[in-house]
């Protein structure tokens, strides 16, 4: 009696046992394509987090959307196209390249020449102002006198 | 004296940056609904679930759809300047009781009022997101032809109903 009560105590663990919330993430190849995706998306609430990483109710809502477009069987693009239409490119990490975002996506290498190309006027004009040295004969026997002299030493 | 210049102006344009930087909101996001037709749905009513709420219905009208709940914290501050609208009659304005529990969004119309014709239960909050809705409270203008005209974003102000809301609801119900 006494055995049988210490076995029925050692298997109450398994009735512990608590499934997660199922939702329709069932699906683990499915829930890991919608991460990936989700990664690419911002969370609107949320300022600088992606839809996968945050835990705003509203990034919940729309990886739910976004998990059940996917097992409807739309692709990525397809679902990347819808959210735009309702939040705006603002729901992308990734600016598109457009008109108004031409001086976000090339500003910094305009930059980068504008500044290169100042360096290097300035260096040539530089090298053509400083006048090339030239030594009298006697300049050049000091000179001379003086790194033999260091030789020795 | 270049030298001194540039880098004067330099700074000043950074500083003109950086100012008006400071006076835009990073969370309004402009909205790509606006100029698109307002997404359909069928809800239950807030007040009759047995019964359904389509924008499809309100073709020919110019109407006001107010996303609220009553767990939204500035949805009070603009509820009062609703029923204010409201009793006016100059626009019938629709709600979206979004993400809210029955009970509570009933409570919250008993205390504070109800300004709305009709308000609709997105539980679920799935035509939120077919709204671009991602903060409450939203207010959309829709007009006859059932396009979305203006999206306010936070709560409706005296001021941005004066300037802004009622002048575009009057424009709208002059066109056919």
């Amino acid at each position: 009696m006494k055995r049988l009560f210490v076995l029925l105590l050692c298997l109450m663990p398994l009735f512990a046992y608590a499934g997660e919330a199922k939702d329709i993430a069932a699906d683990p190849v499915l829930e890991k394509r919608m991460i990936g995706l989700a990664e690419k998306l911002r969370c609107l609430v949320c300022q600088n987090e992606s839809l996968a990483s945050s835990h705003a109710e509203l990034a919940e809502d729309l990886r739910r959307e976004v998990r059940e477009q996917m097992s409807k069987g739309k692709n990525d693009q397809e679902i990347i196209d819808y959210l735009v239409s309702k939040y705006g490119d603002f729901v992308l990490y990734e600016p598109p390249v457009k008109s108004y975002t031409l001086l976000l996506w090339f500003g910094p290498f305009a930059l980068l020449l504008v500044a290169g190309g100042t360096l290097f006027f300035q260096l040539r004009k530089r090298r053509q102002s400083v006048p090339e040295a030239t030594l009298t004969v006697e300049a050049q026997q000091r000179a001379a006198a003086l790194l033999n002299n260091e030789k020795d030493i | 004296m270049m030298r001194f210049i540039l880098p004067f102006v330099i700074f000043i344009v950074l500083a003109g940056f950086l100012y008006v930087g400071l006076n835009l909101d990073p969370h309004e996001v402009p909205s790509p609904l606006v100029g698109k037709p307002a997404p359909a749905f069928t809800l239950p009513q807030l007040h009759e679930p047995s019964k359904t709420f389509s924008p499809q219905d309100m073709k020919g009208k110019v109407w006001l759809l107010n996303v609220w709940a009553s767990w939204c914290v500035s949805c009070k501050e603009e509820h009062p300047i609703l029923v204010e609208l409201a009793r006016k009659n100059i626009v019938p304005v629709y709600g979206l009781d979004y993400k809210d529990k029955r009970a509570d969004a009933l409570a919250t119309l008993r205390e504070g009022g109800d300004p709305y014709v009709m308000s609709a239960s997105d539980t679920e909050g799935r035509i939120g997101i077919d709204y671009g809705v991602y903060g409450v409270p939203e207010t959309y203008v829709i007009d006859k032809q059932g396009i979305i005209q203006y999206k306010q974003i936070g709560p409706i102000t005296h001021q941005n109903l004066r300037e802004k809301i009622l002048p575009l609801v009057v424009e709208l119900e002059k066109k056919p």
